[in-house]
């Protein structure tokens, strides 16, 4: 049984005339031990996917589909089901995790909280566990009693996926966890959360807009647009050789290491991402795309097979490869 | 303190710490250093008050000892005689001199109305000024901060709605009436309610002692103090909602929610805290407002505190009592923001140390 | 300055305008503040027609002394006869006009400073911003009663000792203000024009800070009218002239607390608490329209 399954997740925020849709209709499926990357530009609706995971979206969004984390439909559970899953079954690293932390206790507490909530330790026993998990993502014990204020970016972020592990869960949403940081710090951080997950097998989902960190760290790659999916396949297959155009203008748009010619002629994409509340007809992305064709405009497309364990919403695939 | 980014230079830096022998060295000098600093703000500021006492009193009335005797009929040579007593034949700057290292000796002169020095009269009553104050600020803090939480916390609900409303109403209420009323219908008797409670004084006189005094002290105490905190509750509650309805975005919450903390967990452990730290500065800040407010109302209950005495000098005018409560009300406010400037740092911890 | 100039000027503040009350209109509390005192102000200002100056007149009073609600005194009568209701309405003149005043004069106060401290900087800043912040450190009401006390009793006295204790926060905000407007790049071309102090501070800063000053206004007038009733209770406010503070005092000197007189004390407490509360709300909503992130309308 897979470990994570999304079936049809729609989040819509408001409600009426002025209802957006931030996320439309999204499957994914994410085995036990493996790691699922969300690539997209902001406003594409990952975050919100990311916070949905775990019912974490404020009372204005209305959340239908299902989302079975170990066959439990965490939309359909009580509160208290639900509260004993929170960070137990799941947690998440945030982006940004200055403000992710609270800026008035120390970390040794913040990061033993989960702990004392689901009785998983005593409070003499989750002083040691804290000691333990700090040391485990490379920070001294004693830095127990820091402030978040007293500690660099990356040491903070440590401190999220200290957190994170805390009670041993079986996935971890990490949504932008290395964002805010600069791209030495970003590459430490990256191995850490890669060495910890294979360590514990424990599942991986990864939210970013960069694609090439996805591909680095995540087995399968996922790539949204305008709430939905538009491409799904292995990480290497859909970061090298994306099938719908809006996978390979994300891919190109960032410098690849190691090969000057992306970094001297980086293909941006035209346009701006479209307003959620007013999205185009048809297939959303066809007002930016380069091989639009005019059945785009008419006609929505659905996810369909590209090849082997890969599909993609786009009108060209299937027809032509 | 260390924003190294490496857990080696992390490490070094808390061996360093450690090896100093007194965690957070470092941090204790700077707030030593920031406690300073207040202090000498709260000195510079409170000369300023003896400089204003001073031109206030002297200056713009333009002759005091003509403001003093006004209405009273008085000989030229008497006039005299009271200008050489209050050293007015001096120069201006030697008899500002002489008022300032008077004030600090604790000499804020003479009272005209009880021929009494200012300051015995003021000590004799600030112990029911504090009694009363301090009741009603306890007793308004907690209230507002209570209601201020649930009202955000629910924000736009109705209970939001009427809580805020109540809380405007009764801010925009003057004090003084409210007290006169709440006499009218508890002590005088309206109707069918009976005088409940006695309308002024703070005690029967009936010669009690012990526990039965007591009693009797809060029994006067209970009207008074209702219409401080209805006054002062609004302010706390408005303050509070505010500063927790701008925490209430915060991603810190949402990190919180997704441990599986329940809502009131989050609320009490997480929220409030960090929307606490604005809300107790203005606490402070405040307290004088209540010291402006406790003259009306110890006026309006005859409560013989600072508050009724410096209606009482208003009244005749005694000018040096008016001037000594004044550098007095002043002084307490200075005090209380220096506790609110030294209580900051020690709340939050982001605030340097 | 060509007249197209101007009528672009003009148009866009119109646009500013009709924005700022689509914005306002969205506030229930605010419109109900709003119409309260549009109501207020009519009676305020009709008081001469509707009850006639000599309402307040001792000698000419029309009924006796301290008589309960009646047909013919709504509310009853003062110590003097006076009728209570006639009182009230013209007191409403009085209370309005110092607390407008008031308020007008702690504002200009305020934004002077405020603009002044902003624009210069430099150690003259940091020295009118010292001396700012003891005042917002002073307990303004103790400073207001001490400055009415040692002045003349007079409307204008109660006016001035509220105008010069209550503007620092205004200085505050406005000087906040003043150097977020400044660091705006089209300041720096005007400088670079050519233009001086003056021009800068009257033509960019000024209008600039000007809904800043309109929501510090109206939150100030409430103040102001809770402050000038309390100096009227104290016995500090004009004798000449009936206000609402002062018919409280007279109520309590006619004994209305200990013989309850609820009808003598009641009204004007509630007259100053509705204006005080009308005034809090449309400042409230105009605030909360200026700057929709301070939440204090929701």
């Amino acid at each position: 049984m897979s470990l994570l399954e999304v079936r049809d997740l729609r989040v819509t925020y408001g409600s009426g005339a002025t209802a957006v849709p931030a996320v439309r209709g999204v499957d994914l499926t994410l085995e036990p031990g493996t790691k699922l990357g969300v690539a997209g530009e902001s406003g594409c609706g990952k975050s919100t996917l990311a916070l949905a995971l775990l019912r974490l979206l404020p009372a204005s969004a209305r959340i239908e589909g299902e989302i079975l984390l170990d066959g439990d439909d965490v939309l359909a559970m009580s509160w208290g089901r639900l509260r004993a899953v929170r960070w137990a079954g799941a947690s998440i690293v945030f982006q940004g995790a200055m403000h992710s932390l609270n800026a008035v206790h120390r970390i040794g507490d913040q990061i033993a909280e989960p702990l004392l909530v689901h009785g998983r330790a005593t409070p003499a026993a989750a002083r040691a566990r804290v000691g333990e998990l700090l040391e485990h993502v490379g920070l001294p014990a004693a830095r127990a009693a820091a402030y978040p204020h007293e500690l660099s970016g990356g040491q903070r972020q440590r401190v999220m996926i200290a957190m994170a592990l805390a009670c041993d869960p079986r996935l971890i949403v990490a949504d932008e966890p290395t964002t805010a940081l600069d791209v030495m710090i970003q590459a430490q951080i990256l191995r850490l959360i890669e060495r910890l997950v294979a360590e514990q097998s424990i599942s991986l989902l990864m939210i970013s807009h960069d694609l090439a960190v996805l591909a680095d760290t995540c087995d399968r790659l996922a790539v949204m647009y305008a709430g939905r999916v538009v491409e799904e396949g292995p990480a290497r297959t859909v970061y090298e050789a994306a099938s719908h155009p809006y996978g390979r203008a994300l891919s190109s748009a960032f410098p690849r290491i190691g090969d000057p010619a992306s970094r001297r002629a980086p293909r941006g994409l035209p346009g701006d991402p479209p307003d959620p509340a007013d999205l185009p007809g048809g297939c959303t992305f066809h007002p930016r795309c380069p091989v639009a064709v005019d059945a785009c405009a008419e006609h929505d497309q659905e996810l369909r097979e590209a090849g082997a364990g890969r599909r993609a919403a786009c009108v060209h695939v299937g027809s032509t490869s | 303190m260390t924003t190294a980014s490496t857990p080696a230079d992390v490490a070094r830096a808390e061996k360093a710490r450690a090896t100093d022998g007194a965690p957070r060295t470092g941090s204790s000098l700077g707030y030593l250093r920031h406690a300073a600093g207040k202090l000498g703000g709260a000195l510079v500021s409170l000369f300023a008050v003896l400089v204003t006492s001073f031109f206030l009193f002297r200056v713009i009335p333009g002759d005091p000892v003509k403001a003093m005797t006004h209405g009273v009929p008085t000989s030229a040579e008497q006039l005299a005689t009271l200008r050489r007593q209050f050293g007015l034949d001096l120069p201006l700057w030697q008899q500002f001199a002489d008022y300032c290292a008077k004030a600090l000796s604790g000499d804020l002169g003479t009272s005209f109305q009880f021929r009494a020095p200012v300051g015995d009269l003021i000590a004799e009553k600030l112990p029911a000024t504090l009694l009363l104050t301090g009741v009603a600020v306890v007793i308004y803090s907690a209230l507002g901060l209570w209601l201020g939480t649930r009202s955000a916390w629910r924000h736009g609900g109705l209970g939001d709605r009427l809580n805020t409303g109540i809380a405007l109403t009764l801010w925009s209420v003057p004090s003084f009436w409210l007290g006169l009323l709440l006499i009218i219908v508890f002590s005088v008797g309206m109707g069918p309610v009976p005088g409940l409670f006695p309308t002024g004084g703070m005690e029967s006189g009936t010669g009690e002692t012990g526990f039965a005094y007591a009693l009797d002290v809060a029994h006067h105490l209970v009207l008074p103090v209702v219409t401080l905190v209805a006054v002062g509750y609004a302010q706390t509650l408005l303050v509070m909602r505010s500063s927790l309805l701008d925490e209430m975005g915060g991603d810190y919450l949402t990190t919180a929610r997704a441990k599986g903390l329940r809502d009131d967990a989050v609320r009490r452990r997480h929220a409030v805290p960090n929307a606490l730290l604005p809300t107790v500065t203005m606490i402070f800040i405040n307290l004088g407002h209540v010291a402006a407010g406790s003259i009306l109302v110890e006026t309006v209950f005859s409560w013989p505190g600072l508050g009724g005495l410096f209606y009482q000098a208003l009244s005749v005018p005694d000018l040096p009592l008016v001037q000594g409560l004044f550098v007095v009300f002043a002084g307490a406010m200075i005090l209380m923001n220096l506790i609110a400037d030294l209580l900051y740092p020690l709340l939050d911890p982001r605030v340097g140390r | 300055m060509t007249s197209p100039t101007t009528s672009l000027a003009w148009e866009r503040r119109r646009h500013t305008v009709a924005r700022f009350w689509r914005g306002y209109r969205t506030h229930r509390a605010g419109l109900h503040g709003l119409a309260g005192l549009a109501l207020i102000a009519l009676l305020a200002l009709a008081a001469p027609l509707i009850v006639g100056s000599d309402v307040q007149s001792v000698t000419e009073a029309p009924g006796t002394a301290l008589e309960p609600p009646s047909a013919e005194f709504p509310l009853g009568t003062d110590q003097f006869g006076r009728s209570l209701l006639g009182l009230l309405i013209w007191g409403a003149r009085i209370s309005l006009l110092v607390g407008l005043l008031a308020a007008a004069l702690s504002v200009a106060i305020g934004t002077l400073v405020g603009i002044i401290a902003g624009h210069y900087g430099g150690w003259f800043s940091t020295v009118v911003m010292r001396i700012t912040d003891w005042f917002l450190v002073m307990p303004t009401l103790v400073l207001a009663i001490v400055l009415a006390t040692v002045m003349s009793r007079s409307m204008w006295t109660v006016v001035l000792a509220i105008g010069v204790t209550s503007w620092p926060t205004t200085a505050r905000l406005v000087r906040a203000q003043t150097i977020a407007v400044e660091s705006r790049p089209y300041i720096e071309r005007a400088t670079a024009l050519g233009g001086g102090h003056r021009h800068v501070m009257t033509r960019h800063v000024l209008p600039n800070v000007m809904p800043l000053v309109l929501a510090q206004t109206t939150l100030g007038i409430s103040t102001a009218i809770l402050t000038e009733a309390t100096l009227a209770f104290l016995g500090l406010g004009d004798p000449t002239v009936v206000s609402w503070g002062g018919m409280l005092q007279d109520a309590r000197e006619a004994g209305a607390v200990s013989s309850g007189h609820w009808w003598y004390l009641a009204p004007p407490g509630i007259a100053i608490a509705l204006v005080a509360l009308a005034f809090t709300l449309c400042g409230r909503a105009v605030e909360s329209v200026l700057n929709p992130k301070l939440g204090v309308g929701r």
